[in-house]
């Protein structure tokens, strides 16, 4: 029963603040580039209620946007394939949100303990496991892997959008969406690797609780880090590797031919996108909800001859594990946006070129190089 | 003699240009540089006034219709028809604008003054004047061409988007109530009106030469 009710629970806040993420980033995207480039960004849309008029630093043009969207003409091309056509979108959109299904948001809560010092034996007793939610909507023991096919099933929203708009521009597109993907794919997954030898799993959960036990997954794989970001942003089809919806020579790429709610489940599946390889970063390589030098105890530092020990209950390591998740996303999230509006976009070629000949290449080596050295460690003469 | 060569030397791009990744991360911080700034001026209202100071670091927007850049003094605004003392139009219907108008956008209809009017016989006045704003191209060689001073474009203000073009016609009552950035609708040069001492007292039957 509690299984049930803290699942669904789970999905309603995961699918409900993804929902929300594409309106709040949208508004986070125009200030932020608006600071970035000495102007003052969006500021005029506004709700008058009498006398008082709620502008809130420009997040009413989000709702705005959300209001022209629906009312926008539905308007469809009276070629191609309209069945696609209409699929297409949320083939786009319902990959990214199922990724946050095994993302680990936090410690596993152990409902009767929540005023006492974290105990190993909880998990160990059936009565205290019966009653226990892991902060994560599925924990999966594929882990990793679904991530991957999942992910790799975005790509057919995208493709399909483009062969069924009935237009050249769109085709293009789709053909550009399709191999850019396809070829990061290849680099996102093998950079991984070094990664999973290490932490010797590929549940995610498990990759957090190796990474607070030992150190973060960016300090044994720095490169992997790299490189998995460097395909992330590649993956989310945003600047600077944006040439599926190159404005300059595509119009808008796959989507030119959508409007209205459809063109806006493409535009915040991008954003959703962000947000899903955020929080993956920070699961793989950022420790996940794990707060430096934070146990499952409370506040543990013993480095350099200190000691210091001080015990939280566990609500409170819940709640902090929590908040240092989020904040750890936001990081990324900004630092993924802050990139956009920094880098020129490639071209298309040189796009493929740095996905064939340079990451992967790379993340081949990093195998190697961290393949070797775990043998090395692991043999039996080091001992 | 021989033109002296000056090889241009390539930029050479050394390994951490080619690298890429050190170049990033430079124009990321150059990048969260301003993003700081702008936030940090944002929130504590600490804002450069962009209007006094355009060059000024930081946040360059000015919010338009709430603030305006200034116009140079002699900006080429919408015209204005300035008048005499007696609140009439210093235009005596020359045409000299009107033909020197290259978008042919000044229509004038001369009238003489009535028999006995002191004027009659040294200068006609204009029974209609208008000018087509929306052909205008704002070269301002109609100010250049009128002898009387008559028609300025010193309003300091630019045409207003109407959303039917008969607004953009404008015709004598309104090129006369228009007042120039200063708030006048007299010009500096002073008119010598027929009559006075100060009048030459030629016109085109007496003139002396
Ligand atoms: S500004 Fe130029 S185009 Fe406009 S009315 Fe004067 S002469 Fe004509
Ligand atoms: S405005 Fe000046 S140039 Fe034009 S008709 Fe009148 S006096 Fe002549």
């Amino acid at each position: 029963m509690l299984f049930w009710i803290s699942t669904t629970l789970k999905v309603l806040v995961a699918i409900g603040f993804l929902a929300q993420v594409a309106a709040i980033l949208l508004w986070v995207e125009r200030k932020q580039s608006a600071m970035m480039q000495n102007r003052i960004g969006p500021n005029r849309a506004t709700i008058k209620i009498g006398r008082f008029e709620i502008r809130a630093a420009g997040l009413v043009h989000s709702i705005a946007d959300g209001i022209k969207m629906v009312w926008k003409a539905d308007w469809e091309p009276t070629g191609g394939d309209h069945l696609l056509y209409r699929l297409a979108p949320i083939i786009a959109i319902v990959p990214a949100l199922c990724l946050c299904a095994v993302i680990p948001f936090g410690p596993t809560v152990f409902i009767d303990h929540a005023r006492d010092l974290y105990d190993p034996a909880w998990a160990a007793d059936a009565a205290t496991a019966a009653r226990s939610v892991p902060l994560q909507i599925a924990n999966l023991d594929v882990g990793v892997l679904f991530v991957f096919a999942v992910a790799g099933a975005g790509v057919i929203g995208a493709a399909l959008a483009g062969w069924s708009s009935d237009n050249k521009f769109s085709l293009m597109g789709g053909l550009r969406a399709a191999s850019q993907m396809v070829s990061y794919e290849v680099a996102m997954g093998i950079s991984l690797v070094g990664a999973m030898m290490i932490f010797q799993t590929v549940r995610l959960d498990e990759m957090v609780t190796w990474q607070m036990q030992h150190c973060w997954g960016i300090f044994v794989q720095p490169v992997a880090f790299v490189l998995f970001c460097t395909a992330a942003i590649a993956e989310t089809k945003r600047v600077p590797f944006d040439t599926p919806e190159g404005e300059s020579e595509l119009v808008a790429g796959y989507f030119t031919e959508y409007a209205g709610l459809k063109m806006a489940m493409f535009a915040s599946g991008e954003f959703v996108e962000v947000c899903v390889s955020s929080a993956l970063i920070t699961t793989i390589f950022l420790g996940g909800w794990q707060f430096p030098f934070v146990q499952l105890t409370g506040f543990e530092f013993h480095y350099f001859g200190i000691n210091i020990s001080w015990h939280w209950a566990h609500f409170i390591v819940v709640a902090v594990s929590f908040l240092s998740f989020c904040l750890k996303c936001v990081f990324l999230i900004f630092m993924q946006l802050q990139v956009r509006w920094t880098l020129p976009r490639f071209r298309y070629d040189q796009i493929m070129k740095l996905g064939w000949r340079m990451l992967l290449p790379a993340a081949l080596l990093n195998v190697l190089v961290t393949g070797t050295v775990l043998l090395f460690l692991n043999s039996p003469s080091a001992h | 003699m021989p033109g002296k060569t000056k090889v241009l030397k390539k930029p050479a791009r050394t390994l951490a240009d080619q690298s890429y990744l050190l170049e990033v991360m430079k124009g990321l911080g150059t990048t969260l540089k301003h993003f700081f700034q702008g936030t940090g001026q944002m929130v504590s209202g600490n804002v450069p006034d962009a209007v006094k100071y355009p060059l000024a670091e930081g946040i360059a927007t000015i919010s338009y219709p709430e603030e305006k850049r200034p116009y140079a003094e002699r900006w080429r605004g919408v015209h204005r028809l300035t008048h005499r003392d007696d609140g009439s139009p210093r235009c005596v219907a020359c045409l000299c604008c009107s033909t020197a108008c290259p978008a042919q956008c000044i229509y004038i209809k001369p009238g003489e003054y009535p028999e006995g009017d002191k004027r009659r016989g040294y200068e006609r006045y204009p029974v209609e004047f208008v000018i087509d704003e929306l052909r205008c191209i704002f070269c301002g060689f109609c100010v250049e061409a009128c002898p009387c001073d008559a028609i300025r474009m010193d309003t300091g203000t630019h045409m207003t988007a109407f959303d039917e073009k008969s607004a953009f016609i404008y015709d004598k009552d309104k090129l006369m109530s228009i007042v120039s950035q200063h708030g006048t609708q007299k010009s500096e040069n002073p008119r010598h009106e027929p009559g006075e001492a100060s009048h030459p007292g030629i016109d085109r039957l007496r003139g002396g030469h």
